[in-house]
């Protein structure tokens, strides 16, 4: 592997992994802060970048369905949490079970909706082509991907570590009943946290819709990725959710370049070996 | 301020409390002991809104209000402050996080318990406060409970046996700072296993025996005096 073809599979792996980032990190919190497996994250995934291509379609205007992408989703998970997860509340099999038929009943909705032709997020001009960073050209949309992910990152650490409400979130973490004790509505912590998780994925939809495409089954394909984020980083983990993302998406990239057969071995080889060696995670709670 | 008139609780089908009556009026610091197994636990969860267990029957007051029923952080919203068995500090905050947490603003015109009020009582977490609560030693996690409790100005606490697992040193310690909370004025139900230390600290005093009702009532001195009480309820 020459240097450049090296460089250009690190970065593949980067955007990659700052593409499942967005999913992991809502994913971890929620399950984290909620013990619910969110299998129907991948539909939100799939959703959103349904959504968000109808309108940046139809408006021609892509930022117009980066905001309606986290919106639509953001108010399909407060509908989520709010009418079907809180009637199960803390009943684990159930909120599993329930997750995964929303999962099914988005697909089939996708499917009659936007048909099962791969379809792609027009993405803007200035965002289109390659940037040329001295010694080899790479897309300027896989750039603005990782960048997206810094921010995102950024920001949900600062709001998790620093504010009082991140501290609430993480003290509910630890013991959700004593949160609730001290007087402190935990019921609407969840909501929040739920929304949030979701808004994440709808934005990974709009995203991933211009990085790979919207297909049916992509759904439950982010979703196996993500499951491998978590649980290589640590399910619960903010800082798992990077550390796993950055590993999968590498895994993933020089897998594919390296060994095109066993790509996905390489990919769940890792995951398999972490969770014999470490069965919470790199970063989990121990 | 807190009265719990003929409680009835379950743990799932089995019943541990059958009709206790207990009361604690403003300013008073009442103990509620019981050895192992009682029902003592159940019945401070019951008044915490905590479930399990649940009440089958019987009515809590606080402050005139019925609070039976409600949801815990409503409970704890009107001014029950738990310090519960077992500390339960947020292990991965740092003290300062465990008790900015709690912080509620003090009802008007009171003035309030403030982070520098709690430091004030407890030097030991001014000390500690960027550490993690799960690396403070027994007696800190037990002081971090109890300051977490007061950040969210409470009328009342509700105490479960913050002595379990101290040291006699480290008991004298929080023994003077509940003693300090008392002069103060706050009401304080406290719960323990044995007479040690609810004897100094305590108004009056309840046993919960067997059967889940009271049987033994009154002041601390008589207590002490009543050897066949000592020895029948508490094992003494």
């Amino acid at each position: 592997m020459t240097g450049q073809t090296f460089l250009f599979q690190l970065l593949n792996g980067l955007s990659f992994a700052a593409l499942l980032f967005f999913l992991a990190s809502g994913f971890t919190l929620i399950f984290g802060l909620m013990r619910i497996v969110n299998l129907a994250h991948g539909g939100f995934y799939l959703v959103g970048g349904y959504v968000g291509l109808t309108v940046a379609t139809a408006t021609g205007n892509f930022w117009l369905g980066l905001l309606a992408a986290p919106l639509a989703i953001a108010a399909i998970g407060l509908f989520t949490e709010r009418v079907l997860l809180r009637r199960i509340r803390g009943q684990e099999l159930p909120e599993v079970l329930l997750t995964v038929g929303i999962a099914f009943v988005f697909a089939d909705m996708s499917l009659e909706i936007w048909g099962g032709d791969p379809r792609s997020v027009p993405i803007p001009g200035f965002l289109r082509g390659g940037l040329d960073i001295g010694f080899m050209v790479y897309p300027r949309y896989r750039f603005f991907v990782i960048g997206c992910a810094v921010l995102v990152g950024v920001a949900l650490f600062l709001a998790h570590s620093k504010t009082r409400i991140g501290a609430i979130v993480r003290a509910g973490v630890d013991d959700r009943e004593m949160v609730s004790a001290l007087g402190i509505n935990i019921n609407k912590i969840f909501t929040g946290v739920f929304i949030v998780g979701a808004l994440l994925a709808g934005v990974a939809g709009l995203i991933g819709g211009g990085l790979l495409s919207l297909v049916p089954g992509a759904d439950t394909e982010i979703l196996l990725y993500s499951l491998a984020v978590v649980i290589i980083g640590g399910l619960g983990s903010l800082p798992g959710a990077v550390v796993g993302s950055l590993i999968v998406g590498l895994a993933d990239a020089f897998g594919r370049a390296l060994l095109p057969d066993l790509s996905y071995f390489t990919l769940f080889a890792p995951m398999a070996l972490i969770l014999v060696v470490r069965p919470r995670g790199l970063l989990g709670r121990q | 301020m807190l009265k719990i008139a003929d409680v009835h609780a379950n743990y799932g089908t089995a019943s541990i409390l059958r009709g206790v009556d207990l009361d604690v009026a403003s300013g008073e610091v009442v103990g509620l002991l019981g050895r192992n197994g009682m029902g003592k636990t159940t019945l401070v969860r019951t008044c915490a809104g905590l479930a399990p267990p649940r009440l089958v029957q019987g009515e809590i007051t606080f402050d005139g209000q019925p609070i039976h029923g409600l949801p815990s952080y409503q409970i704890g919203a009107q001014g029950i402050g738990l310090v519960p068995q077992g500390r339960h500090v947020f292990g991965s905050l740092t003290v300062l996080e465990n008790l900015q947490v709690a912080a509620r603003a003090a009802k008007d015109g009171d003035d309030g318990w403030t982070l520098d009020r709690v430091y004030g009582l407890f030097p030991r977490l001014k000390d500690r406060f960027n550490s993690r609560a799960r690396n403070l030693s027994g007696g800190e996690q037990q002081m971090l409970a109890i300051g977490r409790a007061l950040m969210t100005n409470p009328k009342m606490l509700l105490m479960d046996e913050p002595s379990e697992g101290l040291a006699p040193i480290v008991l004298g310690v929080i023994r003077q700072q509940l003693q300090e909370l008392k002069t103060q004025g706050l009401s304080i139900l406290l719960v323990e296993q044995s007479l040690g230390m609810a004897e100094r600290l305590c108004d009056r005093l309840y046993i919960l025996g067997e059967g889940g009702v009271i049987v033994w009532e009154g002041v601390p001195a008589d207590l002490n005096a009543d050897e066949r009480a000592k020895r029948v309820h508490l094992g003494v």
